[in-house]
């Protein structure tokens, strides 16, 4: 795979446990680095300047800090059990929707050699694993022994199922014109790709599948169960659904992986819509491009994720029965139909 | 042949995923907890997806995780929490059949070591066994339409049975 391939980067010549030592470390870094920008950003700073308040200002620099400050208070507190929970599912449950997170990452390309495994079916592979974390969740609300943990975890799983659906569907007709579910060779795709015979910025895919991308950020906001889609955590209704009876380092677990999820879900739909790491002008195999790559994916997700959160910050929730009925009878359809036209234009175009 | 020689990554990795299962699936039917059996269930077919990855069954793994582990299992869940909401042991996990299980078990058990046996003997995996989901939809689209068809056709029946069962005019 890319394991030779990135022997040579830059003339550096790594064997493969020192690559893989690396991309664990970038990797474990990578995910707490994602959430603290992503959550002071906008989760601080965005909402609290459309709601027209400064936001956190004490800890550093306009309040900086202040999501470093949280994270060490979390690490200090008592490790709490409610006292009927069942102990083991209770205490795995926020490891395994972290483990969920990790996983995404293992496929996200920043650069056509920065990647920690570029699978051959890496697309299908982070739908995948991004569906592990329901268990997890499952098990939070199962496991706290509390009547709201367990209807959060019910509406959870309800929702996540149907989400899912739309979700994968949106990609497809991604994956129909780009020919591949490689994540850096939809990159390429686009990168190679002509506008009506100019090939200048090359072809981003949103051009052919906004429906595709809309329908695709909706279903991620469901996934992350980030208003309008919070039913499962409805702090008013079920003061905080599965995390109700969570606190400390287990409760810093679930924020790191919901704003890491974000973050990934943001550099798969930069990926796969606006034309992932590729900046015209270089080759695509550059070199080059495993240093800038970074950097203009990190804009493009930032971007994406503006989004995510301009809607969660501006949509009051939605019922539980509007949720479903929205899934099952807008998104699933429209992305069928998607589908059918992408495939159409793909045969006969 | 030395015992050294055996000792590459993929044996070794085999031994400690396939111990994994064998402990788990003994949890999974000896566990007194419904929920908890399920969970077990997740890490053996955690494991299966494993050693698919291990033969270089890249799509055959990830559908394992995406269908199994992704949906059956949390509808499993879905449904167990939905029904028993008492967190503990349960009084009717057991069988009274035990025997008749056992010996069903050993059958399986008997009748797939013998299948993969006589089909594959002592042949050897290449170096290289990775298959790319292009051959796999290629072969799945051209060489095997027909049991694709068939098969596609048995699961809209069975979907639109479920519902005729479920729906109460």
């Amino acid at each position: 795979m890319s394991a030779a391939a990135s022997l040579s980067v830059f003339a550096v010549e790594l064997a493969y446990w020192q690559q893989t030592a690396i991309k664990l470390v970038v990797v474990a870094i990578v995910i707490p680095t994602a959430a603290l920008i992503l959550g002071y950003v906008f989760l601080l700073k965005m909402m609290s300047f459309m709601q027209s308040r400064l936001g956190p200002m004490e800890a550093g620099p306009h309040g900086s800090l202040q999501l470093l400050a949280d994270g060490l208070k979390f690490l200090q507190k008592e490790d709490v059990f409610p006292r009927r929970a069942d102990r083991a599912v209770f205490a795995l449950a926020p490891a395994v929707v972290l483990i969920s997170t990790f996983l995404l990452y293992v496929v996200l390309p920043m650069g056509p050699d920065a990647v920690v495994s570029g699978l051959d079916a890496g697309l299908f592979f982070a739908l995948a694993v991004a569906s592990l974390s329901v268990i997890g969740v499952l098990m939070a609300g199962w496991g706290s022994a509390n009547k709201y943990a367990l209807m959060g975890g019910m509406r959870a799983a309800g929702q996540l199922i149907a989400y899912e659906l739309p979700l994968v569907l949106a990609v497809m007709g991604v994956v129909i014109q780009a020919g591949t579910l490689d994540l850096n060779k939809i990159v390429v795709a686009q990168a190679t790709g002509e506008l009506f015979g100019w090939g200048g910025i090359g072809f981003p895919f949103i051009l052919t599948q906004f429906v595709g991308f809309a329908i695709f950020l909706v279903a991620v906001q469901a996934e992350l169960t980030q208003p309008p889609f919070d039913m499962p955590v409805a702090e008013s209704e079920l003061v905080g659904g599965y995390q109700v009876e969570y606190t400390g380092f287990r409760f810093l677990f679930f924020f790191m992986a919901e704003f890491g999820t974000a973050f990934a879900f943001a550099g798969i739909a930069s990926v796969l819509f606006l034309g992932g790491w590729y900046v015209p002008g270089f080759d695509v195999d550059s070199n080059w491009l495993n240093l800038v790559g970074p950097i203009v994916m990190f804009v493009k997700i930032m971007a994406v994720s503006a989004l995510i959160f301009w809607f969660r910050f501006t949509f009051p929730r939605l019922r539980e029965d509007q949720l479903q009925k929205f899934a099952w009878k807008v998104l699933i359809p429209l992305s069928l139909l998607n589908i059918v036209m992408t495939g159409i234009f793909k045969v006969f175009v | 042949m030395s015992v050294f020689s055996l000792l590459v990554a993929q044996n070794v990795v085999f031994w400690v995923i396939a111990a994994l299962m064998v402990f788990a699936a003994l949890r999974l039917v000896t566990t007194r907890n419904v929920v908890h059996a399920a969970l077990y269930l997740v890490g053996v077919l955690g494991g299966v997806a494993a050693l698919f990855l291990l033969m270089g069954a890249e799509f055959v793994g990830i559908t394992q995780i995406l269908i199994y582990i992704g949906a059956v299992i949390i509808l499993f869940l879905f449904g167990i929490m939905l029904t028993r909401t008492r967190i503990g042991d349960e009084e009717k996990t057991d069988h009274r059949n035990r025997l008749g299980a056992i010996l069903a078990g050993l059958a399986v058990a008997g009748v797939t070591i013998y299948t993969v046996i006589a089909g594959f003997g002592d042949a050897e995996l290449g170096a290289d066994t990775r298959t790319t989901t292009a051959e796999v939809s290629d072969s799945i689209f051209s060489q095997y339409i027909i049991p694709f068809e068939a098969v596609s056709v048995l699961l809209l029946a069975a979907l639109i049975g479920a519902i005729v069962v479920a729906r109460r005019e």
